[in-house]
């Protein structure tokens, strides 16, 4: 029988090494896995490679760092790719001090190279970012007579990733625009672990209601996580 | 500058929206960007049928809910609450960035911090040094949109000239902006350069000239 449930956080965490490269899911607090990333920072891994849309907000003074930031904080993240690094985040400071790298990249482009990594395409050309900072150091080539720029895929060792609904198989529902990065990221990811706020019986999903088939799917805890919060 | 006898009153951020709102046609899909363009959605009649896109995954984005009918589990790209219309739909983010990257999109409007006379895009960065760098989708929809406007002041808060001869902040894209919606004008970027398609009452080409460093050309 499959059964991908796992029952405790340190059995969804188990094994994620040193120096992985982590994708995780979200666009705001809609769709993200916040209790895989506090499991990720008890668990202990570091060196991490972090792939996110966003890399954390503004850090006011006095608040304790969550998230992301948390782990940046913590020195256990040896470089951030993303869409949005922000001034007087975090990471930004991290990144400002010499501490980690960051790698930030058109939103369009880190979604391509996450779903060509889950495709099997190793690389691609796109227009986004020819002749701006973004193509500094890559090969550029012209298609119809515009400058694209050669992105590699982006597979990740680990996926974090957030479902509304999840059977046993694996097989993920999601809820309104809580999709986001989570069905590339499941795809993308070498060890995909999910967090899901309701569990159903294998065939209550119906097939059409399934975004992300069981397939790319490892781990599944059940994590009752409540709506996504405004941001502060 | 002998300005002193003339009198014109700048648009502001609802007037600059309202302006763009009323040169989009329905039928037309279309991106707001964060900042003055997400406000265009609010001067879109309800009756005229504007399909919006959401980068982070929704076509046939509503307005802001009622307060007491709020979905924390739907947000726009500025991670406010919004709604759905009827015939809207949800899609993950690499088909909500194929759908930009695609040329699906009729229309992209998008903040600005430099527009250039041929079109060039500033509108992430004010340095190359900064650690900060909030790319977000920015450099998808200027080039992958059938037509990009961008709306922003004509100038500085320190009065310098945002519509240049060259852009000198890092660029979103090359040669991508079709028209500048601004708090004094309407230009559009042709081949020949901008052409003023519209002044705020009581503003002179000349005046208008004086704040632009681009070389502008009667419309």
């Amino acid at each position: 029988m499959i059964d991908k449930f796992v029952r405790s956080m340190a059995e969804a965490m188990n094994g994620i090494r040193d120096g992985s490269t982590v994708l995780m899911a979200g666009f705001g607090e809609v769709g993200a896995p916040h209790a895989l990333l506090e499991g990720l920072i008890e668990q202990g891994a570091t060196d991490l490679t972090i792939v996110v849309n966003s890399a954390g907000r503004v850090q006011k003074a006095g608040e304790p760092a969550q998230g992301i930031a948390r782990l940046v904080e913590l020195g256990r993240v040896r470089k951030v790719i993303t869409s949005f690094l922000r001034s007087q985040s975090l990471a930004a400071d991290a990144v400002g001090a010499g501490r980690m790298e960051a790698e930030v990249v058109p939103q369009g482009t880190l979604a391509e190279r996450i779903r060509a990594a889950g495709a099997g395409v190793p690389a691609f050309f796109t227009p986004t970012g020819a002749g701006t900072l973004v193509a500094e150091g890559k090969e550029v080539r012209d298609y119809g007579g515009r400058p694209c720029v050669l992105e590699l895929a982006l597979p990740g060792d680990v996926a974090l990733v957030e479902s509304w609904a999840a059977d046993r198989w694996g097989n993920l529902a999601y809820k309104d625009s809580g999709q986001n990065f989570n069905p590339i990221m499941a795809m993308a990811g070498q060890l995909t672990i999910v967090q899901t706020h309701h569990v159903c019986d294998l065939g209550q999903l119906s097939a059409k209601d399934i975004v992300t088939p069981g397939i790319f799917v490892d781990r599944v805890l059940h994590v009752a996580a409540g709506d996504p919060k405004l941001p502060r | 500058m002998s300005e002193t006898r003339e009198s014109f009153t700048p648009l502001g951020r609802a007037g600059m929206a309202a302006r763009v709102a009323q040169d989009i046609p329905a039928g037309w899909y279309v991106n707001l960007g964060i900042g003055i363009p997400t406000l265009v959605a609010d001067h879109v009649p309800p009756e005229r049928e504007v399909v919006l896109h959401s980068e982070n995954g929704i076509l046939g984005m509503g307005p802001a809910p009622e307060p007491h009918r709020e979905n924390p589990w739907l947000i726009n790209a500025s991670t406010q609450r919004v709604t759905m219309r009827a015939g809207g739909s949800y899609v993950d983010h690499a088909s909500s960035f194929a759908i930009v990257r695609g040329g699906h999109l009729d229309l992209c409007v998008l903040g600005g911090f430099q527009v250039a006379e041929n079109g060039d895009l500033a509108n992430w960065a004010q340095s190359t040094s900064g650690v900060g760098r909030q790319i977000g989708g920015a450099m998808d929809l200027a080039i992958g949109a059938q037509r990009v406007w961008v709306v922003m002041e004509h100038v500085t808060k320190d009065g310098r000239p945002r519509i240049l001869k060259r852009c000198t902040y890092p660029l979103t894209a090359a040669r991508c902006v079709s028209r500048i919606y601004t708090n004094l004008a309407v230009l559009d970027v042709t081949p020949a350069g901008l052409a003023v398609v519209g002044l705020v009452p009581g503003l002179s080409f000349e005046a208008l000239q004086a704040r632009t460093e681009a070389r502008l050309q009667r419309g």
